[in-house]
């Protein structure tokens, strides 16, 4: 029986998958009683769902709905001075859901620690600008890639991709060339739709070969002027110089000696 | 003939008509000293700056997106796009999130370490002798452009000899370093770090440090408050010159950052000028590392990739006499390696600030999901309020001194 692959992934996978083996998960600490990580732990109380140390990270899982109380405490009881990211990881292929990370440093002892979390497809997250004037530009950029709305952020729109585009390219939905709509935004905001036909869409394609345009190709043994069209498909005859073949049957020293 | 199409001309610089007496122009996003393609819409009252906002995005590639159809090999070049002033630091930082999650950090041999610590302080000096040169061809000092280019043009050229390419240079691989320094290498690299040493201190500090006009365009200019850099997501220089002794490389070292000896310059003036100072000042000590790793190197066994054959292919003579390894090579090559399932983040100190790799693997040879942190986005960000109150000359200045590249903030 074929193995189920999610419709919903349109991104690249592997072609051959072995049957029995099962990736190994990366190494995870409990943490460690009388660390720094631990006074966070404690700090955080039940806010935290679950908190492991994974590659010298502690990883902190919340509730949604608590980012803004969480991260609120992590910078101003444990010294998490810096909100050095935040993004988001779809699965909504698999899950129905996104996972939503923010990495915080703390400059003082230099450690690092990751708060996650999980929403809903359509639901919204607390935006931590009164906290961090650098969510920013990461929360718009998280809209502007998954499509996650963010409340009470005060410039919320796009911020890589122009503001009418369709769609959210880092969706797995989304595939990897664009989508229709994609292929359509030049055409129709320079020319209009009507021109839709005369100038067909975008072409993503980048060893897409047209025969019939003289402009940019040209076809051995067929050549026309530039940008001529083809009137009929007879072969031009073509002279090639004869110095450009090398006749390797000829005797030469080198062939003798080496005979 | 030109096809008449909807894009209407207008006066797109200027828009005078409003009600408050403030003027709003458009800066760029193809203007010379935007350092690639900014975009600023600046309201202006009279000639101070009331409200600036940078648009970006006219060279987004969906580098992030590319990664999630890559296997972790493919993308190594990749991110030779992003900062394109010092490939080498992405490649590092890929290949060091990448070595962290597969677990192989402390595989990877002695003298790829060393090789790939000089690379990445060479690139360290490039990327800011770059930055120097430009900032002063922004600031209207024509001749630092023309001096600082010659001693970056010496450095290209090493990387060149060692890696070939001068610009997109993936001298990195995930494991080690593909090759074995070339011979002579080493005295043309100690031959360089005097002359940048020499150079910097006499033709450019020269020209610049005491400069009336350069101290009077730089002094109080774009002032960072150590509140403000920390809250924004600065880093790097930016966070130094702001007071805040933080450099990845001492804090959480990586490579042999632990071994070498080298100081962290911080500035508590919080200004261009103090930038600039911090600039110049970790130009000598990245020179001084790079000296310091010349005799390490020689004390190093020749093996450059680590051993790990269930993700690193075997060296060529394995490849070439044993069928396993190359079995696995053929997998490795065609398939990819499948790393562990898991989150990494891997933090380094990259010529413009911290520059992390977030990599989310299912156990696919395709990242599930990677997301770039780069610093030049957050020091974008940062410009909405750095600009604001000051004056339109000195936007400029302001740009220059955040040393932003656009490869990195769009990606």
């Amino acid at each position: 029986m074929r193995p189920y692959r999610p419709k919903k992934n349109v991104q690249k996978r592997a072609y051959y998958n072995d049957r029995f083996w099962v990736a190994p998960p990366v190494p995870r600490e409990a943490v460690e009683e009388g660390t720094h990580f631990a006074e966070v732990v404690a700090t955080l109380g039940d806010l935290c769902k679950e908190a492991y140390v994974s590659l010298g990270t502690l990883v902190v899982h919340i509730d949604a709905n608590e980012n803004f109380e969480t991260i609120k405490r992590l910078k101003e009881q444990c010294g998490y001075g810096m909100c050095s990211e935040q993004s988001a990881v779809d699965y909504l292929a698999t899950d129905g859901e996104f996972e939503l990370f923010w990495q915080l440093l703390n400059l003082d002892e230099a450690k690092r620690v990751r708060v996650t979390t999980r929403i809903k497809e359509g639901e919204a997250i607390e935006s931590i600008y009164p906290l961090f004037k650098s969510a920013d530009f990461a929360e718009r950029e998280m809209y502007d890639m998954f499509g996650i709305v963010v409340n009470n952020h005060p410039r919320f729109k796009r911020i890589l991709m122009p503001e009418d585009w369709v769609g959210h390219p880092l969706l797995k939905t989304y595939p990897l060339h664009g989508d229709e709509a994609a292929s359509w935004y030049e055409v129709d905001k320079i020319f209009g739709k009507e021109y839709r036909d005369i100038i067909g869409p975008e072409n993503r394609d980048p060893a897409k070969i047209d025969r019939y345009d003289t402009k940019r190709f040209s076809r051995i043994g067929y050549e026309v002027p530039f940008g001529a069209e083809y009137t009929d498909e007879e072969a031009t005859p073509v002279e090639y110089s004869e110095t450009l073949f090398v006749n390797y049957n000829k005797e030469s020293k080198e062939l003798s000696e080496r005979k | 003939m030109q096809v008449k199409n909807r894009l209407r001309p207008f006066f797109e610089n200027l828009n005078f008509e409003r009600d408050d007496n403030t003027m709003v122009i458009n800066f760029g996003p193809q203007h010379p000293s935007a350092h690639g393609q900014l975009r600023l819409i600046l309201e202006l009252d009279g000639e101070q700056v009331v409200k600036a906002h940078p648009d970006i995005g006219y060279l987004h590639r969906g580098i992030e997106k590319m990664a999630e159809n890559m296997i972790y090999n493919e993308f190594l070049p990749t991110t030779d796009r992003l900062d394109y002033i010092a490939s080498t630091a992405n490649n590092y930082a890929y290949a060091l999130a990448v070595e962290r999650l597969l677990g192989i950090e402390e595989k990877v041999p002695r003298r790829a370490k060393v090789i790939r610590t000089m690379l990445l302080e060479i690139n360290r000096v490039i990327s800011h002798l770059f930055f120097i040169a430009t900032h002063a061809l922004d600031v209207g000092a024509m001749s630092v452009f023309l001096y600082a280019f010659r001693e970056r043009e010496f450095g290209m050229d090493l990387m060149e000899e060692y890696c070939g390419a001068r610009l997109t240079h993936s001298a990195v691989r995930i494991g080690g370093v593909p090759l074995d320094l070339p011979e002579g290498w080493l005295e043309n690299l100690a031959a360089w770090c005097d002359k940048v040493d020499y150079e910097t201190k006499h033709t450019y500090e020269a020209l610049l440090t005491e400069n009336r006009i350069w101290r009077m365009r730089l002094e109080d200019v774009g002032v960072l408050s150590k509140e403000d850099a920390l809250s924004w997501g600065a880093t790097g220089v930016m966070l130094r010159g702001s007071g805040v002794a933080y450099d990845i490389r001492k804090e959480e070292p990586y490579e042999l950052y632990d071994e070498l000896d080298f100081d962290i310059p911080v500035s508590d003036r919080c200004d261009s000028y103090g930038r600039y100072r911090l600039y110049m000042e970790e130009i000598y000590q990245s020179t001084r590392i790079l000296r310091q790793l010349i005799p390490m190197y020689k004390e190093t066994e020749p093996q450059l990739m680590a051993d790990a054959p269930r993700y690193i292919s075997q060296p060529k003579e394995r490849i070439m006499t044993e069928n396993y390894a190359l079995m696995q090579h053929f997998v490795l090559v065609t398939q990819g390696m499948r790393p562990p399932k898991g989150e990494v983040y891997a933090p380094t100190e990259s010529p413009k600030g911290e520059l992390g790799f977030y990599i989310k693997s299912e156990g696919e040879p395709y990242a599930y999901r990677l997301k770039c942190r780069a610093p030049s986005f957050f020091h974008t960000g940062l410009l909405q309020e750095l600009l604001v109150g000051s004056y339109l000359a000195d936007v400029v200045t302001i740009i220059g001194s955040t040393n932003i590249v656009f490869g990195e903030v769009d990606r």
